[in-house]
């Protein structure tokens, strides 16, 4: 028996509004209207072109809606930017620069000095800082792993995370399920994209079900009612 | 995190990437000695004819080579979507704008560097008028090259064949740097006329489109 609980409880950090998004002629968005409490960890999930990673992509101020309004913790996306790590589908790393190269970049742009945070990040997704070679070398999994430690860098406090166990391997896969379990037990909120609802069964506290644009159900497991 | 730290952290990383792979610099002195080369054995000029159409070669031949830098540039951003993770960042979208725009003026200034020798002793070159102008001449038309092929790089970096849509966004606006450039060497090594207006005119073009494409640059990266 599918368990359909109605979501949100408490006070939400993120307020989704009627937001619509069109590419052209096609809306791949369709008056999408949500709020998520802060602590939690929400699995997006949905066929192919449902809209989940347009709807990561907006929340990460990346896609401006065509209509509608994205708040996070009562600002637009881009003025919340501090508070948002994102993890995209690709790397959103130099492959000719090492992990470290890369991460002592992108800490630039958030204005951190020094490396240890770099090296807090690096070891946080259980690879080593001292790694030279560059991060086109490396494997799919440390490659997603290096894309994690980037995301978190700067601590934010909601991490957006698009298909982070694609193509990697289920220990792999696995481990970083429990490093985003930890990290949503530590206070952040989190959002994944992934076709592997398995994996987050009893981990994520909730599944958000997308179909052609729009949020169809919201569900505490990965069993849910049949919608036409 | 200030406009200038990001700047220089950007420009670093960008010169690390160029120094590990060498993509633009070697397509640019390749492209560039094969101008050099093949007017040499076309024409056979005499010192005085040199000295009358040098000017633009050198620059027709820079231009068209920086057209292989200024794609180079965002094409790196656009592997791995990195440039998505500059912009979910709270860093200053003109920090990479100037970044861009000085890694260019710093690639292209090597590659005249290297050239400038070349053109001299291909094309027996000897300077009839006041040398040192030919110093602020190369800066302000590189950089007038620079800055907008560096914006429009970024514009035409969504469109589908951005390598041809770049020289034909650029071409038509660089002309009157063109213009510059050309009619101020040639002026300088025949030491006909006084080349002072075209460095004015440099000057002018510079600071009229550095504005521009910083006023507007944040627009056409946050662009879909």
């Amino acid at each position: 028996m599918p368990v359909t609980h109605a979501i949100p409880q408490g006070s939400p950090i993120i307020t989704v509004e009627n937001v619509i998004k069109q590419f052209g002629r096609f809306a791949a968005l369709r008056g999408v209207t949500a709020e998520f409490d802060a602590g939690r960890f929400h699995a997006i999930l949905g066929d192919n072109g449902a809209g989940k990673t347009t709807l990561l992509r907006a929340l990460a101020g990346l896609a401006q809606p065509t209509r509608g309004t994205i708040s996070i913790f009562g600002k637009t996306p881009q003025a919340a930017c501090r508070d948002l790590g994102y993890m995209a589908h690709p790397s959103l790393l130099y492959d000719e620069m090492s992990g470290m190269e890369n991460l002592r970049y992108f800490a630039g742009l958030y204005g951190i000095a020094g490396d240890t945070r770099c090296e807090e990040a690096i070891r946080a997704v259980g690879l080593d800082p001292e790694l030279t070679r560059g991060v086109g070398q490396y494997s799919q999994g440390m490659r997603q792993r290096m894309s994690l430690a980037r995301a978190i860098l700067h601590d934010p406090r909601v991490l957006l995370l698009d298909e982070p166990f694609s193509n990697v391997d289920v220990h792999s896969a696995r481990e970083m399920v429990g490093l985003l379990k930890g990290m949503r037990d530590a206070g952040k909120t989190i959002f994944v994209v992934t076709h592997q609802a398995l994996l987050l069964d009893g981990i994520a506290d909730e599944f958000v079900w997308m179909q052609a644009g729009q949020i169809v159900d919201r569900t505490a497991t990965t069993a849910r009612a049949e919608v036409s | 995190m200030s406009l200038w730290s990001v700047t220089f952290a950007t420009l670093k990383k960008d010169i690390r990437l160029e120094w590990r792979s060498k993509d633009a610099l070697n397509s640019m002195l390749f492209f560039s000695l094969l101008v050099v080369v093949i007017f040499v054995f076309s024409f056979d000029p005499l010192a005085e004819e040199s000295r009358h159409i040098v000017g633009g070669l050198v620059w027709v031949a820079f231009l068209f080579a920086a057209v292989v830098a200024l794609n180079q540039t965002w094409a790196r951003e656009l592997r791995n979507q990195v440039l998505d993770a500059y912009r979910v960042s709270p860093a200053p979208p003109n920090a990479l704008f100037l970044a861009k725009a000085l890694g260019n003026f710093i690639f292209v200034s090597v590659l005249e560097a290297l050239m400038t020798p070349l053109f001299v002793v291909f094309y027996n070159l000897h300077v009839l008028g006041p040398a040192w102008q030919l110093i602020p001449i190369a800066l302000l038309g590189t950089w007038a090259l620079v800055v907008n092929g560096t914006f429009f790089a970024a514009m035409s970096l969504r469109t589908r064949s951005r390598e041809i849509m770049l020289p034909l966004l650029l071409f038509p606006i660089s002309i009157p740097a063109v213009l510059g450039m050309v009619a101020g060497t040639t002026a300088v090594l025949t030491g006909d006329n006084p080349a002072h207006f075209y460095i004015v005119l440099l000057l002018t073009y510079d600071v009229v489109f550095t504005t521009a494409c910083l006023a507007l640059f944040e627009t056409v990266l946050h662009a879909e």
